[in-house]
């Protein structure tokens, strides 16, 4: 009997009454070991690709980072520099030069921009910013847009400075277009108003403009010192080129795309063939075009700025470029899209801005941002044409005598401010395109 | 209908006020608009010629030498920027942290800055950071050569090892065709046999001996036999019982005439170990030779020995004897290597710096493109499809080839045509480094000479266009052949 009591209280004895605290997982199975046997050294490949990866990053560290955290930031020239590295370093030892930074950034920022009129751009890339703010944030305050429109004059103006009347008379053609649209509409009938629209103030710029802005000029001559196309230069160039590329490419895109998806022949042949030279041609050969041909195409005695002609040509470049773009948004756009707007009774214009458009350029964004950046990127080319964007003043610095020899450290500045641009751009993109992302909820 | 004619009567009316403008501006300056300049003798040097061409060639003739040196750098560059993209795509998409973020860092580096940065960024790499050909030379050298002493990395390019094709050539080209032959047959075998049994041919494994084993018999069996037999070595005003090394000490320098050439290079061989230099004139037949020692072009020749009595009897004006040392006829295949000589590297291939700039910048900017391409064309097969393959018992290397690789493919290359339609008009780029491409050539020395822009950028437009119109017809093709069949 006390046995088989006994035996109970003995089995009493290893039943546990209270729970075992959670215990840590094993030390190889938590924290920085697992994630490194997880994502390192998975199998024996893997590991060897880590430990040969491993390699290659010391090796560049070790190889440029040194160079590149010694340089040097305050000298005149490279003389200097090298004087100063042999008695920092001893010799034997190569470090960067930042000094030609400090000692030219202006030059690779604004080109020959005068010096003291350094904030006329620096505004207009405020006012820019303010410009653009309505149309890449939903949320930024709507009344912005009145900058939006204005903006290309008053950057016109800033830049190049002059007279203000002569923006100002250019700026007038466009309310004239569209006062023509908005109030003739009744009286002539869309086609007749639209076409109106288009050659009233195309005759305006060509023959009223001048005399116009020079009438207005001796009356209240208001200007600020005017600034030629040869001193605007470096990032300010690419800049200029860049934008006025971008943001006149994308309405011409969309034209020659919706030419290239209509029905009528003669209109869908002619966008066909204009895309297609111009995709299949180099941007370097119509460049050389521009600034060797063009005044053989136009009446003879023209002749105008070749920062224009390039400007011209760019544009030209990328609207091919983003019309094949929007083409792509457009023809994967259901069919039931085109149908729905048709039966709702929309007219074609109607329908391709209230229903078509909007959901093609969607699909479209990350595509028009990258010929964007594309076309960013390729404004480097104008050095060929005799143009000193970023890379021809690095040119230019380098034939200066206090920095002759020098290489990397202009490279990889200006390979960085590159590098910020066209990474923030497809950094927007992708932004955009999360947050428009409407299907699949 | 309307819309049609008033957009017909505006384009027209564009069009004829282009052309009145040009006509216009061309008679004022008193220029015709006329082709013929194309005939008339160019009178330029192109360094890098993959055709023969000299300064009195014609325009014509120089725009072909660029358009086949843009050609050659649009291929390589085609070529390794797909190797490049698709490795660093499917890196990028490794389970291994650390190199998934560097293929990343070289992704979004090389995307977001200018080509035209790299070319000259590499270009300055290559003239700048590279040892010149005099710090080869010496007991010490400050630089040597890598890969068995076979290539040079120098300030004026890379020096690599050239073919040179000698006797049996024919014999080994014919066998490797032949056995291309045999692998798409048996290939073609091994599909119909599955499609018949089920049962699987081991066809990479076959296809890859067939690809190396005959070809590799062929060339040794004849450098076993053939490749040794001993060719005299004939020497212009010699006498009977002179060795090599004494004729040399009285003609500096000699210039070699040989069939085939590998005898040649292996005479120049024999003799830079006796501490002689040789230069070697290209011969393609015996009469070639003959007229080159009568002429005194050059002054040792090798040939087979029958042929040699001939040569011997018949060549006029010159004494022509044998010399005590003879040479080893060649291989059919052997490579030249380059060789320190004066103030640079002689023999082998030269690839210039511009070249080698262009090229790999070319390749290293495209091929972050086609990392994101292929990386979007395998995300864009979907997880069911591997599983699925798997739930069928298939292994994993069977999954990528038969399943996922299929439909990535047809993701992957109309993009991938569009590169490389980019790659190649990027290489127009070569202006920042003086490559001759076909704008160097025919859009900038004929135009600058002739003065004929009009008509020399109208022909390299049409140039860059139709080969666009080209890679992408080509492509197109192959893209249809690929591409989900439906319904």
């Amino acid at each position: 009997m006390s046995d088989t009591h006994s035996e109970s209280a003995l089995h009493t004895a290893y039943v546990r009454k209270e729970m075992l605290p959670e215990r840590d997982p094993p030390a190889s199975q938590k924290g920085a070991v697992l994630w490194m046997r997880e994502n390192l050294f998975s199998s024996i490949p893997n590991a060897i690709m880590t430990v040969v990866s491993l390699y290659v990053i010391y090796y560049i560290l070790a190889g440029i980072g040194p160079w590149m955290i010694g340089g040097i930031w305050d000298a005149e020239s490279l003389t200097e520099c090298r004087a100063i590295r042999d008695e920092l370093y001893g010799h034997g030892r190569e470090v960067a030069c930042w000094a030609v930074i400090t000692d030219r950034w202006h030059q690779l920022l604004f080109g020959f921009y005068p010096q003291d009129l350094y904030w006329r751009p620096i505004l207009t890339l405020a006012l820019f910013g303010v410009a653009v703010a309505p149309v890449l944030f939903e949320n930024a305050p709507r009344p912005l847009l009145i900058v939006t429109a204005i903006f290309p004059f008053v950057a016109y103006f800033l830049l190049w400075g002059g007279s203000v009347w002569g923006p100002a008379a250019v700026a007038v053609g466009f309310i004239l277009a569209w006062a023509i649209l908005t109030y003739t509409q009744d009286i002539l009938g869309s086609l007749a108003a639209t076409l109106a629209a288009i050659v009233v103030p195309l005759l305006y710029w060509l023959y009223l403009v001048g005399p116009v802005a020079g009438w207005l000029h001796g009356l209240a001559p208001i200007g600020i010192e005017a600034v030629g196309s040869d001193e605007i230069g470096g990032f300010l160039l690419a800049l200029v080129i860049g934008g006025t590329g971008i943001i006149l490419s994308l309405p011409i895109g969309i034209l020659l795309a919706l030419g290239r998806q209509s029905d009528l022949f003669i209109i869908n042949k002619c966008s066909v063939i204009f895309i297609e030279v111009i995709r299949g041609v180099p941007l370097i050969v119509w460049l050389f075009t521009a600034s060797l041909l063009l005044n053989y195409f136009l009446p003879p005695g023209t002749n105008f700025d070749l920062m224009l002609r390039v400007i011209i040509m760019v544009t030209l470049f990328a609207s091919a470029y983003i019309a094949e773009v929007v083409r792509g948004g457009l023809a994967a756009l259901p069919r039931g899209q085109y149908e729905g707007a048709d039966s709702l009774g929309l007219n074609y214009w109607q329908s391709m801005q209230l229903i078509v458009l909007p959901q093609a350029l969607k699909i479209s964004i990350p595509g028009i941002v990258s010929t964007f950046i594309g076309l960013f990127k390729d404004t480097t080319l104008v050095v060929f044409v005799g143009l000193s964007d970023p890379i021809g003043f690095s040119n230019l610095i380098r034939a200066t005598s206090e920095w002759n020899g020098i290489y990397w450290e202009l490279f990889i500045f200006i390979g960085i401010c590159f590098w910020i641009f066209c990474f923030s751009m497809s950094r927007y993109s992708q932004w955009l395109e999360r947050k428009l992302n409407t299907g699949h909820r | 209908m309307t819309i049609q004619v008033i957009a017909l009567i505006l384009i027209m009316g564009g069009i004829y006020w282009l052309a009145r403008n040009t006509v216009q501006n061309l008679s004022e300056l008193g220029k015709d608009f006329d082709f013929g300049f194309l005939s008339q003798r160019a009178g330029y040097d192109i360094n890098q010629r993959l055709v023969e061409y000299t300064n009195d060639s014609t325009h014509a003739r120089a725009a072909l030498v660029g358009i086949l040196n843009t050609l050659l750098v649009a291929f390589l560059g085609c070529l390794m920027a797909t190797i490049l993209g698709v490795i660093a795509g499917v890196l990028r998409l490794s389970k291994n942290w650390i190199v998934g973020r560097l293929m990343t860092v070289y992704v979004e580096g090389f995307r977001n800055v200018p080509l035209l940065l790299w070319i000259i960024a590499i270009f300055a790499v290559m003239t700048e950071a590279t040892p010149q050909p005099r710090d080869f030379r010496g007991d010490d050298p400050d630089a040597s050569m890598i890969l068995g002493e076979s290539v040079a990395i120098t300030n004026r390019g890379i020096f690599i090892p050239s073919p040179v094709w000698g006797d049996g050539a024919m014999l080994l080209v014919l066998t490797f065709v032949a056995s291309l032959v045999a692998i798409f047959l048996f290939r073609r075998f091994a599909h119909k046999r599955q499609e018949a049994t089920g049962e699987i041919l081991p066809v990479l494994w076959v296809s890859l001996g067939l690809f190396i084993v005959p070809t590799l018999l062929v060339y040794l069996a004849y450098s076993a036999t053939g490749a040794r037999d001993q060719f005299p070595v004939l020497a212009v005003g010699a006498q009977q019982g002179m060795t090599l090394e004494e004729f040399t000490d009285e003609n500096r320098n000699p210039a070699i005439c040989a069939l085939p050439r590998t005898a040649a290079v292996n005479l120049s061989t024999d003799l830079r170990a006796i501490g002689e230099r040789a230069s070697i004139v290209p011969v393609e037949t015996s009469a070639d030779l003959q007229s080159n020692i009568e002429s005194g072009e050059c002054v040792l020749a090798v040939i087979s020995p029958e042929a040699g009595e001939t040569l011997v009897a018949g060549v006029e004006g010159v004494a022509l004897a044998p010399l005590e040392d003879t040479v080893d006829r060649g291989r059919p295949l052997q490579f030249e290597r380059p060789q320190l000589a004066g103030f640079n590297f002689e023999g082998g291939l030269q690839l210039r710096n511009s070249l080698i700039a262009l090229w790999f910048a070319l390749s290293l900017y495209t091929g972050a493109f086609i990392a994101e391409i292929v990386r979007a064309g395998i995300l864009a097969v979907s997880h069911g499809q591997t599983e699925a393959a798997g739930a069928l018992g298939m292994r994993s290397n069977r999954i990528m080839n038969l399943v996922v690789l299929p439909q990535a493919l047809r993701v992957i290359i109309p993009p991938l045509i569009s590169q490389y339609l980019n790659l190649t008009k990027n290489s127009s780029l070569a202006i920042a480094v003086g490559y001759m491409d076909v704008r160097a050539t025919l859009g900038g020395i004929t135009i600058n000479q002739t003065g004929r822009e009009l008509e020399g950028m109208l022909l390299l437009g049409l140039f860059y266009l139709i080969t666009s119109l080209a890679i992408a017809g080509v492509m197109n093709i192959y893209n249809a052949s690929v591409k989900l069949k439906e319904r």
